[in-house]
C-alpha cells in the first residue's frame, strides 16, 4: 500500500439517497390517508420539504390545499385534514383545538397528525387531555436528514440547540443517534469513532444500541470515520464575525436551507431572487471557501475570462457559430447571470461592512482572541452599545469577551449589562439570565480571580479548576478556558508575521489569519494522533467527555483505503461555514474528504437570537 | 412498499443471533452524567457553604437508597427478553423504560410505589432519553404529590431539568412557578413571573404588573433595574398621554416616533428630539430623564448629538461639543475615537458639499474629506491635504494608495 506523499482527496458517497428514502416514506405516509385532503405545514419545515418533495409531488397522492401552521382557525372545507409538524405542545394543542371546535360545531372530519421525525410522549399526552385520540391518528416521517450539498448534511433542528445546552433536554439525543444509524447502515460500517462533549457521548451510545439491536447489511464501507462534537465545546469560533465568502454570505443574507433570497439591491433590477448556493453553482463553488479580500479579484477575472469567451463569436462562420450557441452560448449565459449576482452580493456586503465600521469590529475582535488591550475593547463595546448599533451585534461581542476572558470582572459586568438594558430594554433581563445559565456570558466570581491570573500567566491550569464541572446553580454553564487552550493548541499565530490570505498556510485564514478555529483544531489534533492520546491536558480544560471507540472489524479495515479518508463530522448544536471552510481546507491538506452532518447550520445570529428572552 | 425503507433500517430489532461477522461491535462508553448530577444536587447549597464532608447524611441516604433497591432488582434485571411478556404486564421498571425506548405500548399504571416510581424515572435518566425521561415524569407528576415529587427531583438534577422543560413547553407556570419556590430558587422564580409582564398587552395593566414585581426575589442589583423598567413605563404613559393632548390643540408637530415601551435611551433620543428645550421639572426634559434613571454622560452625549444631528440643528450639536471640550473629554486613545466615529456618521449626513467639507475639515474627520475630495477626483486637493494629515498615519496611506491608483480617472 505506497501512498504517494500527495494523495487525491477521494470520492465523496452520494447522498441523494437520503433524500429518495425521505420522500418515498412521505408518499407511502399520504398514500395511507386516501381521497383528497388538505395539508398542514409547520413553517420552519416548508423549506425542508421544498427541497424534497415538491408541490406537484403532493398533489399526484390527493393532497388538494397546502397551508402554513399559523395557529389561526382553519378555513378548510376538505373532510381529511393532515398536519405535518415537529413534536412541539404547542402545535398539538392548536390541532386538538381545531378538531373539537369541528366537533362542538357538528362538522365530521378525519385528521391525521404526521410528526416528523418522530412523535414524543409529551404530544400524546395533549392528545389524551384534550379528549381526542381516537379522533385522530398519528405517524411518523423518518425524516432525519437533509443533504444541503455534496458535503454538508443537516438535520434542520435548530431548537436542538437551545434544547439541549440550555435547557438540559435530552429529547433530540436519540434522534442524532437514530440520524448517525442511518447513515451508518447507507454508507458504514464504521471503523472508528471519535467524539468530545456530553451529547456526543449521549448520541454514540443511543447510536450503538441502535446497531445493536439492528442488522448492518454487509456492504463496502464508503465512511471509515467520524467525529463527533457538541457546540458547547467551542463557542468562541461560532461567535467570531464570519469573513470567508459563504459565511458572510449568511451573516448578511441568511442562507436558509441552502438557499438564499438576494434583495433588489443584489439583484440591480426591482425584483428579489432565490438563489440555490451549493456546488452545482461553478462561479458559487469557486468563491464559498475564499477570504473576502480575495473575492473581487477572483470576480472581476472571471468577467474578464468570460468577455474573451463571448469575443471567439467575433470572426466565426455560421456553422462555428451555430455550435457555439448550441454548446457553449447557454453555460456562458448561466455563467454570466451567476457572476453578475455575486458581484451584486459582494458589493452588498462591502457597503453593508463599511457602514457598520468593520474594520473597528474586527480589530476588536482580534484583540479579545488575543488578549491584548482588553480595556479598549470593553470600551469599543460600550461605545457600541451606547450607539444602539445592533442588539446582537453588541450581544455577541460582550459573550466574546466573557468567554475568551473567562468572564467578566464584576465592576465591568454591571456597568455593561446596566448600560445594554437601557439602550435596548430591561426585558432583556432574561435574556442575561439565559446566557449566564449557558455559561456565555458571566461575571467572575471573587474565588476565580487566581485562576484567571494562572491563566493570564501561562501556568497551567491545576486539576481542581478544570475538573470543576458544573456550577453550583444546576447550569449547563461550563467554565471556558479559552486562554489555555489556545496556548496549548496555538490557536492565535503570532500577530507579527504576514499572513498571505491568497495562499493560506492553515485554517486561521477563515478568521484572516488571526484565529484558528478551537472546533476544527480538535479535529485536525484527533486524526493525526488517532485518537486523544497526547491532548490530555486539553481535554480536561475542554471539562472532558471525550472518547475514541474503534469498531472491531479491523481485520479489512486496510483493504478499505479510501473509507478510511472520508471524515464525518457530526455537529451536535449547530455548524458555521467558516467552520465547514476550514474543513474543507484542512481536508484538501491532509487528503481527507470531511462531510459534515449538523443539527443545523448556524452562526452568531442564529445562536443569540435562540437565546433571547425578551418576547412571549 | 420502497417507503419502508427508512423505519426497516432504522426500527427493525432483528434477533440478535443473525448478525453479520461484519458488523462492528463497538464498545459501550460511560455516559453516566445523572451520576455527576446527582452527587453535585445531593448537597444543598447551604451545606456546601457551611462546609459539610462529602459524606452528608442526606447524600448517603439517597446513594443507598438507589444502591439497594437497584440490588433488589437486578435478578429479574438479568432475564432475557421473551416475546411471549408482550401480553402480560409484568415488565420490570429496566424493561419498561427499553419497550417506551422503543415506543412500544406500555403501562405505568401499575407502578404504585414510591420506590417503583424512582425506579422507572432512574433507569430513564440512566438511558438517556429525553423523551422517554419526559413520559415518566408526566406519569409521575399525575400521581404524587407535588411535595414528594419536587423533593425527589433535588437529587436528580436531570429528571428536574427535563420537567422545567416540560412544564415550560406546556405554559404551567404556576406549578414552575412553585416549583422554583420549593427548590428556593428564588431568582428563577422572580424571573419567571416578571416574564409575564411580555404578555400584557395594555399598558396601564402592564405598568400595574411591572409594580407588583417589585416585591419579588430578585437580586439587588436585578431589583433596581426591573425599579427602572417600572419608573420608565409609568413616565412613558404620562409623557405620550401629554404629546397626544399637545398634537390634537396643535402645540405640537404629530409624532411618528412610538414611545411606549421603548428602552430607556430611545426614550431619550424622543424627548432629544421633541422635547430637547424643555425645563428640567417637566417629565419629559431630556436632562430630568438622565437624572432620574442616572444615564452615564458618555451616553446622554450621543443620545442628545444623533437626535439634534438628524433635526439638523447644528447650533445644538456645536453646542454640545463645546461643552464636552470644557469637560475635558477630548483627550483620545485609539485613532479612530467613540466621538470621532459619532461625528462621522452625522457630518456624512450634511447633504451640502462644501458645508460637509468644511465640517470634516474643523473636526479633523480625514476619512471624510478624503473620500470628498476622492469622489471629485480632486487630485490637487487631495496632494493639499495630505500636508494635514499626520505623517506616516492611515490616512497619509490612504492617500498616497488613491494618489497612485491607476484607475481613478483625476480631473486635474
Amino acid at each position: 500500500m505506497a501512498h504517494s506523499a500527495r494523495r487525491d482527496c477521494p470520492e465523496l458517497p452520494d447522498f441523494s439517497l437520503l433524500k429518495t428514502l425521505a420522500r418515498d416514506h412521505l408518499i407511502y405516509l399520504l398514500e395511507q390517508l386516501p381521497g383528497k385532503k388538505d395539508l398542514f405545514i409547520e413553517p420552519d419545515l416548508m423549506s425542508p420539504l421544498d427541497r424534497i418533495a415538491n408541490v406537484s409531488i403532493l398533489k399526484q397522492h390527493e393532497v388538494d390545499k397546502l397551508y402554513k401552521v399559523e395557529y389561526k382557525p382553519v378555513i378548510s372545507t376538505s373532510d381529511q385534514l393532515c398536519f405535518l409538524i415537529r413534536p412541539r405542545i404547542q402545535t398539538v394543542k392548536w390541532i386538538c383545538d381545531v378538531a373539537n371546535a369541528d366537533k362542538a360545531a357538528g362538522k365530521c372530519r378525519r385528521y391525521k397528525i404526521i410528526f416528523t421525525p418522530k412523535k414524543f410522549y409529551s404530544c400524546d399526552a395533549v392528545l389524551e387531555e384534550q379528549g381526542i385520540i381516537g379522533d385522530v391518528t398519528t405517524d411518523e416521517w423518518s425524516f432525519y436528514l437533509l443533504p444541503l450539498d455534496d458535503d454538508i448534511i443537516s438535520l434542520e433542528l435548530p431548537e436542538f440547540f437551545r434544547d439541549n445546552f440550555l435547557a438540559g433536554d435530552q429529547r433530540w439525543v436519540k434522534t442524532a443517534g437514530s440520524a448517525l444509524h442511518l447513515i451508518h447502515s447507507l454508507y458504514g460500517p464504521f471503523s472508528k469513532i471519535y467524539g468530545i462533549g456530553r451529547c456526543s457521548k449521549m448520541a454514540y451510545e443511543s447510536w450503538r444500541e441502535q446497531v445493536a439491536e439492528g442488522e448492518q447489511r454487509a456492504q463496502k464501507a464508503e465512511i471509515g470515520k467520524v467525529f463527533l462534537i457538541d457546540r458547547d465545546v467551542d463557542f468562541v469560533t461560532p461567535l467570531c464575525s464570519q469573513v470567508v465568502y459563504e459565511g458572510l454570505v449568511d451573516d448578511i443574507f441568511r442562507i436558509k436551507c441552502g438557499c438564499v433570497e438576494f434583495g433588489p439591491e443584489v439583484t440591480s433590477s426591482d425584483k428579489s431572487m432565490k438563489v440555490m448556493l451549493n456546488s452545482q453553482d461553478k462561479v458559487f463553488n469557486e468563491i464559498r471557501n475564499e477570504h473576502f479580500s480575495n473575492v473581487f479579484g477572483f470576480l472581476s477575472q472571471k468577467a474578464r475570462n468570460l468577455q474573451t469567451a463571448y469575443d471567439k463569436r467575433r470572426g466565426m462562420d455560421i456553422k462555428q457559430m451555430k455550435t457555439f450557441v448550441s454548446e457553449e452560448f447557454k453555460g456562458l449565459k448561466q455563467e454570466h447571470r451567476l457572476l453578475s449576482l455575486h458581484i451584486g452580493a459582494s458589493e452588498s456586503i462591502m457597503k453593508q461592512k463599511t457602514k457598520q465600521d468593520f474594520q473597528e469590529l474586527l480589530k476588536t475582535e482580534h484583540s479579545l482572541l488575543e488578549g491584548f488591550e482588553i480595556r479598549e475593547s470593553i470600551s469599543f463595546i460600550e461605545e457600541h452599545i451606547n450607539r444602539r448599533v445592533s442588539m446582537l451585534e453588541s450581544l455577541r461581542l460582550l459573550c466574546l469577551l466573557s468567554i475568551t476572558e473567562n468572564g467578566l470582572l464584576p465592576k465591568d459586568f454591571r456597568s455593561l449589562k446596566t448600560q445594554f438594558l437601557q439602550s435596548y430594554g430591561v426585558d432583556h433581563l432574561l435574556t442575561f439570565a439565559n446566557l449566564r445559565q449557558l455559561g456565555l456570558l458571566v461575571e467572575q466570581q471573587p474565588g476565580e480571580m487566581l485562576t484567571v491570573m494562572e491563566s493570564k500567566v501561562g501556568k497551567l491550569v491545576n486539576d481542581k479548576t478544570a475538573g470543576k464541572l458544573t456550577d453550583a446553580f444546576s447550569s449547563l454553564a461550563r467554565k471556558s478556558h479559552f486562554r489555555a487552550l489556545s496556548r496549548k493548541l496555538n490557536l492565535v499565530p503570532r500577530s507579527d508575521e504576514e499572513y498571505d490570505l491568497r495562499v493560506p498556510r492553515d485554517m486561521a485564514y477563515i478568521f484572516s489569519g488571526a484565529y484558528v478555529p478551537l472546533s476544527c483544531k480538535l479535529v485536525e489534533q484527533v486524526l493525526d494522533r488517532d485518537g486523544w492520546t497526547g491532548l490530555e491536558e486539553v481535554t480536561k480544560l475542554l471539562n472532558g467527555h471525550e472518547f475514541a471507540v474503534t469498531g472491531n472489524n479491523g481485520a479489512d479495515s486496510k483493504a478499505k483505503g479510501n473509507a478510511q479518508r472520508i471524515v464525518l463530522v457530526m455537529f451536535l448544536g449547530g455548524c458555521t461555514f467558516s467552520e465547514i471552510s476550514a474543513l474543507r481546507f484542512l481536508g484538501r491538506e491532509k487528503g481527507f474528504r470531511f462531510i459534515v452532518v449538523t443539527t443545523a447550520i448556524t452562526n452568531s445570529s442564529r445562536i443569540l437570537e435562540s437565546l433571547l428572552d425578551n418576547h412571549v | 412498499m420502497v417507503g419502508r425503507g427508512i423505519s426497516w433500517s432504522v426500527n427493525e430489532t432483528a434477533a440478535s443471533n443473525q448478525r453479520t461477522d461484519r458488523e462492528p461491535a463497538f464498545p459501550k462508553i460511560n455516559t453516566d452524567t445523572s451520576t455527576t448530577n446527582k452527587s453535585l444536587s445531593g448537597y444543598s447549597l447551604s451545606s456546601l457553604f457551611k462546609g459539610k464532608t462529602k459524606g452528608g447524611n442526606f447524600q448517603q441516604f439517597t446513594d443507598s437508597l438507589t444502591d439497594s433497591s437497584l440490588r433488589l432488582y437486578a435478578p429479574e434485571l438479568r432475564k432475557p427478553k421473551s416475546e411471549y411478556k408482550d401480553y402480560i404486564s409484568d415488565w420490570s421498571p429496566e424493561e419498561t423504560v427499553q419497550r417506551m425506548q422503543h415506543g412500544k405500548a406500555v403501562s405505568l399504571e401499575k407502578f404504585r410505589s414510591l420506590q417503583d416510581k424512582l425506579l422507572l424515572l432512574d433507569f430513564s435518566v440512566s438511558a438517556n432519553d429525553g423523551n422517554v425521561i419526559t413520559a415518566v415524569l408526566i406519569y409521575l407528576k399525575r400521581t404524587l404529590s407535588k411535595e414528594v415529587l419536587f423533593r425527589e427531583l433535588q437529587s436528580r438534577q436531570t429528571a428536574l431539568r427535563h420537567l422545567i422543560c416540560y412544564l415550560r413547553e406546556s405554559r404551567d407556570h404556576r406549578l414552575l412557578q412553585e416549583l422554583f419556590r420549593a427548590l428556593g430558587r428564588t431568582e428563577d422564580e422572580a424571573l419567571l413571573k416578571y416574564k409575564e409582564h411580555l404578555s400584557i398587552a395594555d399598558e396601564n395593566k402592564r405598568r400595574d404588573f411591572l409594580k407588583s414585581c417589585l416585591s419579588l426575589p430578585f437580586s439587588p442589583e436585578d431589583l433596581a433595574l426591573v425599579q427602572d423598567h417600572y419608573t420608565l413605563l409609568e413616565r412613558q404613559i404620562i409623557i405620550e398621554a401629554t404629546d397626544r393632548q399637545a398634537e390634537r390643540g396643535g402645540k405640537l408637530p404629530t409624532k411618528t416616533m412610538p414611545i411606549l415601551n421603548m428602552s430607556l435611551i430611545t426614550t431619550l433620543y424622543y424627548c432629544c428630539f421633541y422635547h430637547y428645550s424643555e425645563a428640567e421639572n417637566t417629565f419629559s426634559s431630556p436632562l430630568n430623564v438622565r437624572h432620574t434613571f442616572k444615564i452615564s454622560e458618555k451616553q446622554f452625549f450621543v443620545t442628545a448629538l444623533a437626535a439634534r444631528a438628524e433635526l439638523k440643528e447644528w447650533s445644538d450639536v456645536d453646542a454640545l461639543f463645546t461643552c464636552r471640550n470644557w469637560l475635558g473629554f477630548t483627550k483620545k486613545k485609539s485613532p479612530l475615537s467613540f466621538q470621532r466615529v459619532v461625528l462621522q456618521d452625522y457630518v456624512a449626513l450634511v447633504d451640502d458639499a462644501e458645508l460637509r467639507i468644511t465640517l470634516a475639515q474643523k473636526h479633523k474627520c480625514h476619512d471624510i474629506v478624503i473620500n470628498i475630495y476622492r469622489d471629485l477626483k480632486d487630485r490637487q486637493q487631495l496632494l493639499g491635504y495630505r500636508g494635514k494629515v499626520e505623517m506616516g498615519s492611515a490616512e497619509e496611506r490612504k492617500i498616497d494608495e488613491l494618489l497612485t491608483n491607476q484607475q481613478i480617472r483625476w480631473k486635474n
